[in-house]
């Protein structure tokens, strides 16, 4: 996960955040890292960038971006599935 | 000057240039005199370098786009310690802002995200009034606002449109100007004008708003 919260770091330009600031199960948006709406399609490009993952069912978003574990455990539910 | 009429008179309303920021060619003016300085070619590392000086804290300023980073900066720079937050309502600040080139700056580089994969942290700044938005969301300015194309800077529409949105009460107070990012060219002037002046005031006319635009050439 920590490659993961480095992506995350970079592709958002959190310039102030460290990735080994964002807990695991930290919530993404709102509350949490407060991340917005445009945060969340560059999370899709990230996705479709550093995984060739894209995901087709908009109603995944809210689910797989909820924390970095959701991403990873989606991540490699998906690495699982083209194996 | 816009002129009201009022009891059968003609009046002319001075409104006045309270406080103003300069952004040109490595260097930072407020109230006309230097307040930062810094010989760095790349704009958003002079940006940056200028974020930091000031000390501000605001993480969506690395978000923005070059023609964001600089008006915004401006303005945080201009109304840092004005208390326009104070005197007035949400509804009554305005900004009115033009430039040449629109967000042409920012349009090229997600032109350029689209032979890969499509930024859309880029695609929101290909409008230029964005800038406008970033401001009025840090303040907390609900106003009218627009954001005018010229040619080169227009000191009398500024001062007739400005004139006209102040004294038809459509606004108490107004931000307004030039800002400007293609490539390495930089330049932003904004004034805030408003009603009443203090004792250094200077009234919002032609002459005062080319006199603080041409600032950085003596």
């Amino acid at each position: 996960m920590s490659d993961l919260k480095k992506q995350i770091v970079e592709q958002l330009n959190l310039q102030e955040i460290k990735p080994e600031d964002i807990g695991d199960d930290q919530a993404l948006f709102v509350e949490g890292l407060g991340l917005d709406s445009i945060d969340a399609l560059e999370l899709i490009v990230l996705l479709q960038q550093h995984y060739n993952i894209k995901i087709s069912n908009a109603e995944d978003g809210p689910k797989v971006f909820r924390t970095v574990r959701t991403m990873a455990e989606y991540i490699t539910a998906h690495q699982a599935q083209k194996v | 000057m816009q002129k009201n009429r009022s009891n059968n008179f003609i009046v002319a309303l001075q409104n006045y240039i309270t406080a103003s920021t300069v952004i040109t060619a490595g260097a930072i003016y407020k109230n006309q005199q230097v307040v930062f300085e810094k010989a760095i070619a790349a704009l958003p590392d002079f940006l940056l370098s200028a974020y930091q000086h000031f000390e501000v804290k605001y993480p969506k300023f690395y978000k923005m786009d070059n023609l964001g980073k600089l008006g915004w900066l401006a303005a945080e720079i201009m109304l840092r310690d004005s208390g326009i937050a104070d005197r007035y309502q949400p509804y009554d600040v305005g900004v009115v802002f033009s430039n040449a080139n629109s967000s042409l700056d920012t349009d090229l580089k997600y032109y350029e995200s689209t032979k890969d994969i499509a930024s859309p942290a880029l695609f929101v700044y290909t409008l230029p009034n964005i800038v406008i938005g970033e401001i009025c969301i840090r303040h907390h300015f609900k106003g009218e606002n627009s954001f005018f194309i010229f040619d080169r800077f227009d000191a009398s529409f500024i001062e007739q449109n400005v004139n006209g949105l102040l004294n038809n009460n459509t606004l108490q107070a107004c931000i307004c100007g030039w800002v400007e990012v293609i490539g390495e060219q930089y330049k932003a002037v904004l004034y805030l004008v408003e009603k009443t002046g203090d004792n250094n005031q200077v009234p919002f006319d032609e002459e005062n708003i080319l006199k603080i635009y041409q600032l950085e050439n003596g």
